[in-house]
């Protein structure tokens, strides 16, 4: 349980158990080979995608309620601006594209790129990262998505 | 000169600008497109950074809703009480800050919604004990220095730049502080915030 009177020995804590974590860490880490760009978009790795998602765009956003941004559950096969009790940037109101995996990448890669003037200014520069949150979507999404 | 001052002079040049030889198309005529880029990269791009700047405003205002939801809760030990309502004067700053930044671009802020409305999206009614309280300020906290980072890229001038970084720095040592009130591990790979 947290003791917020005990900074000192908390702080003393976290020095211990990071001395510990440290070499084991080191120690036990595999050696992987990182797959081929276009080989790992194609491939996202939803559950790592539902770890990104709750980190990254955890945020903003969730499957099931309009926060900042917009719920995501069904997105794929959406026409963009659609949820219809939240309330978009005009500039993603004038769109038509509907959301699959090549808009939702463009998207998360830089969404000013894609909509210039929407609201959103987070951007995820992994390929990887962004092939993974996909993934997650795709799998809490209807089954006849694209 | 401060984030705002600087907003403001800016704002105050556009305006100017107007009534002078030197418009941006006097100055593409002069310099060409090369000429305007540089314009555009000197005054920065107000009306996108206004949107992302109310986007951050309207996260501020749910993160400031749930600390107060989470104090009046009941489910919180005195202490963590008072640690929150410490928290959410950070993100009333962070708030404050980012209001003056938009309003001097031109822009009008990002209202408010009810506690209520925030109760429910952040399903508020599933929280049962202080552990389910500290978890979800972590994700929130988590998220929004990942969020502050992920935006840093998609704004047009380095004061702002370093308005949002020095807000990531906030969220990420309240992130700590609750991730160590839970026991989490230390994460044992450096560069844990942002991509």
């Amino acid at each position: 349980m947290w003791r917020p009177h005990s900074c000192g020995a908390a702080v003393a804590g976290m020095v211990v158990a990071l001395l510990l974590q440290a070499i084991p860490a080191a120690a036990q880490s595999p050696v992987r080979t990182p797959p081929s760009a276009a080989a790992a978009a194609a491939a996202g790795d939803a559950t790592r995608g539902e770890q990104l998602y709750q980190s990254r765009c955890g945020a903003c956003h969730s499957l099931d309620a309009n926060r900042v941004g917009p719920r995501h559950r069904n997105v794929f096969g959406r026409r963009v601006a659609a949820v219809p009790d939240f309330h978009y940037s005009a500039a993603l109101r004038k769109r038509t594209f509907t959301w699959d995996a090549a808009t939702l990448d463009r998207w998360l890669e830089n969404p000013g790129a894609l909509v210039p003037g929407t609201t959103m200014g987070f951007r995820v520069s992994s390929a990887q990262d962004r092939a993974d949150i996909i993934a997650y979507l795709r799998d809490h999404s209807a089954p006849s998505s694209p | 000169m401060s984030v705002v001052g600087k907003d403001l002079q800016m704002r105050r040049q556009l305006v100017r600008g107007s009534a002078t030889v030197l418009t941006a198309a006097g100055i593409t005529a002069l310099l060409g497109a090369r000429g305007a880029a540089l314009a555009q990269k000197r005054t920065g791009n107000a009306g996108q950074d206004v949107g992302v700047l109310n986007a951050a405003i309207a996260l501020e205002h749910e993160g400031i809703a749930a600390y107060t939801i989470a104090a009046g809760s009941g489910l919180l030990q005195p202490a963590v009480v008072k640690i929150g309502v410490t928290f959410r004067g950070h993100h009333q700053r962070h708030r404050d800050e980012l209001i003056k930044v938009v309003t001097a671009l031109g822009g009008k802020p990002a209202a408010a919604k009810s506690d209520a409305e925030y109760a429910t999206a952040l399903n508020a009614a599933a929280l049962k004990n202080q552990t389910d309280v500290l978890r979800l300020a972590l994700k929130l906290e988590r998220g929004a220095a990942n969020a502050y980072l992920g935006l840093i890229p998609s704004l047009a001038t380095a004061d702002r730049h370093q308005l949002v970084a020095r807000m990531a720095g906030d969220e990420a040592f309240h992130a700590a502080i609750l991730g160590n009130a839970l026991g989490d591990p230390i994460p044992t790979d450096g560069l844990m915030f942002g991509a």
